[in-house]
């Protein structure tokens, strides 16, 4: 191919489904990065942040949300079809969300609880990440995802290099920063042992157990850190619970909220 | 015991100069004063979050007087003392690793220089001198460790060694023995021997409040000399002697040190290691509290115009998954690989690399391992049920 004077800038574009808006946001959040980004790259389809539309293929596209519905099911192999590299952000995406809560119900008992209309609903019984629908190259954490992280992912994408992206635990974040551990120093139940890194450590630093927003980190104990959280007093109820927040879905948090389910 | 024997290595009075003397526990505001003159950040023991932590102590006031600790495998408790002892705790979850090796360190930055150019900034540190209060015997085999690490080896850490040229170290014998502590068995307290300018014993009863001072160096006589003291007595000295014996005598736990190199290498199949790995989370607080875990990654970024570049330097941990990532994927897979190699560094293949054992005996990743493993009952439960004494044919294997 003849080479071009002017390099085409990388094409972004950003795509919801099932989702808050949350981590697409914390593009628009990255105030101090954001004019480096757009003289980086063509943000050609972000419908949050502006109407206008450049045509596909892109070479990033970022897809926030879960798949809820048939419609979405479909148009996500369209996006893949147009997209050279694609990032899941959150964990809507990656894991299925706070809505996969239905995958553990009858999906129609919450519509008819819900809704005054049920019958103009048309939903799956179930909420997916992506990676179940479309091959997903790479997977960006967090409900919602760390606005340094997306810029690293992108630098990483834009550079052709593997993200900067640690897979341990909140732990490391913890002690780097020389948080006193609430789970030893204070019998709190936290999650950071098991779930992947990403926040900072924010809620042990406000002396509050980790919620795991981040989902399970690269080789997550789950069942020996509910043994110790029976032993700090929570029940089964309590356990299942404490594995099934925004990231209920994710195989490891998933296993074990059903384990302690079955036994309450 | 071994506490009893170290205690005839202990340095006592020599010719020349004050080495000994009594101060009362109102001059502890004095030593703070005077090492703030001289320009040195004094670091030690406060209370935060819970806790007893290293941070900046600015006065006399900040230390956690009164104040214990009660720790058990994966829990850690204060509780007030009956007296108003300075020191009247063990170790916490900070260790002074953090200040010598700290968690996170830029090593250089690089400016893109024109076409296939670039320029590297190199980090200035211009070390901040430091006064670390409150070291604890094991604390100081730690840095000792860590000394032979960073310092004594082919490759020397510039930042380490000029960090530890600037610290001066007051030392505390240790009047208190958590339940985790375990020094005695690792031959490295509760009495301090070495490697401290100035060495303190709390004594602290109904009638007085006082601290003998103990000199190290010149550095620590210098300091010494400033200081309200009056000379120390037979009576002193046996006193304070009295107390560190009492705390070696209170320890609970301990660690059979015999051919536990042998022991662990010789049993690497055994059956404990999954057990103990179906509790342990591979979560890494063990080795980030430990005092000689000395394991670091570096992290490149660039910024997104590819202009500039810096790494940066991190704790990093064993047990983590990334950190045995090679080509095709990493090669401690499971909890159990993981686990028997932080153990088998620690107390056995250590002792190849660097002389010692890496272990001394603190407690802490006793206390901070959120589900409470311990490495004692672990080192006991592989010793109790090993199969007798398997010859190491050739150790390079390991």
């Amino acid at each position: 191919m003849p080479k071009k004077k002017a390099p085409r800038k990388p094409k972004l574009a950003v795509w919801k489904f099932a989702s808050c808006d949350g981590c697409q946001l914390s593009l628009l959040d990255c105030e101090d990065e954001l004019l480096a980004i757009a003289d980086a790259i063509d943000i050609a389809y972000f419908p949050e942040a502006t109407r206008a539309v450049v045509r596909g293929p892109y070479d990033v596209s970022l897809v926030e949300g879960s798949i809820t519905t048939s419609h979405d099911a479909e148009r996500i192999h369209k996006i893949r079809r147009a997209s050279k590299h694609l990032v899941t952000i959150g964990a809507c995406a990656t894991a299925g969300g706070i809505q996969a809560l239905r995958n553990f119900q009858n999906v129609n008992e919450f519509i008819s609880l819900v809704y005054a209309q049920p019958q103009y609903i048309e939903t799956l019984k179930v909420s997916t990440p992506i990676s179940y629908h479309v091959f997903v190259d790479y997977e960006l954490h967090g409900c919602p995802i760390n606005k340094v992280q997306l810029v690293e992912v992108l630098n990483a994408f834009l550079n052709n290099r593997r993200p900067v992206i640690p897979s341990h635990s909140v732990c490391v974040e913890c002690k780097r920063q020389g948080t006193v551990c609430v789970m030893v120093a204070h019998g709190t139940p936290c999650l950071g042992p098991v779930t992947h890194a990403g926040c900072g450590a924010l809620c042990p630093a406000y002396n509050r157990g980790c919620y795991g927003c981040y989902g399970p980190n690269d080789s997550p104990n789950t069942t020996s850190l509910a043994d110790r959280f029976e032993h700090l007093g929570l029940d089964h109820a309590g356990i299942a619970r404490s594995f099934r927040t925004f990231n209920a879905n994710a195989a490891a948090f998933r296993h074990e909220s059903e384990a302690h389910e079955h036994n309450i | 015991m071994e506490a009893s024997a170290q205690q005839e290595e202990k340095p006592v009075a020599v010719e020349g100069g004050l080495r000994t003397g009594m101060i009362n526990a109102t001059e502890m505001q004095r030593l703070i004063d005077v090492l703030r003159k001289e320009g040195y950040q004094v670091l030690g023991p406060l209370l935060r979050d819970g806790a007893i932590v290293y941070d900046e102590v600015e006065a006399a006031g900040d230390l956690p007087a009164g104040w214990m600790d009660e720790q058990e495998g994966g829990v850690y408790h204060l509780k007030r003392r009956d007296d108003d002892a300075l020191f009247g705790f063990a170790v916490g979850p900070h260790s002074w690793k953090r200040y010598l090796f700290p968690p996170m360190r830029r090593l250089w930055q690089a400016e893109r220089k024109g076409k296939g150019k670039f320029r590297v900034i190199p980090e200035e540190e211009t070390p901040q001198r430091r006064a670390f209060l409150g070291v604890r015997a094991c604390e100081l085999a730690a840095i000792a460790i860590q000394d032979r690490i960073f310092m004594q080896g082919p490759y020397v850490d510039p930042v380490y060694a000029a960090r530890r040229q600037n610290t001066v170290i007051v030392a505390v014998n240790c009047g208190h023995a958590a339940a985790t502590c375990f020094c005695a068995s690792m031959d490295t307290g509760p009495q301090v021997r070495q490697g401290f300018d100035l060495a303190l014993t709390e004594i602290v009863d109904a009638e007085r409040h006082v601290f003998l001072v103990e000199t190290g160096t010149e550095t620590g006589a210098a300091l010494l000399a400033k200081l309200e003291a009056r000379p120390a007595t037979n009576d002193d000295l046996a006193e304070a002697r009295r107390i560190v014996e009492r705390t070696a005598e209170s320890m609970q736990r301990s660690l059979d040190t015999t051919d536990v190199h042998d022991l662990l290498l010789g049993n690497l199949d055994h059956p404990r290691w999954d057990e103990v790995a179906d509790r342990c989370l591979a979560c890494t607080n063990c080795t980030m509290v430990c005092p000689t875990c000395f394991c670091s990654t570096v992290e490149d970024l660039t910024d997104l115009s590819g202009k500039t570049a810096e790494r940066v330097q991190l704790w990093d941990s064993c047990f983590s998954m990334q950190y045995s990532y090679i080509h095709g994927g990493s090669v401690r897979m499971s909890g159990m690989a993981r686990y028997r190699q932080w153990l088998t560094h620690k107390l056995a293949s250590w002792i190849d690399q660097f002389g010692t054992s890496g272990c001394v005996g603190c407690g802490r990743c006793i206390t901070w391992c959120p589900v409470g493993i311990d490495l004692t009952e672990e080192v006991r439960a592989i010793r109790a049920t090993a199969p007798p004494a398997p010859a190491l044919e050739d150790e390079s294997e390991y």
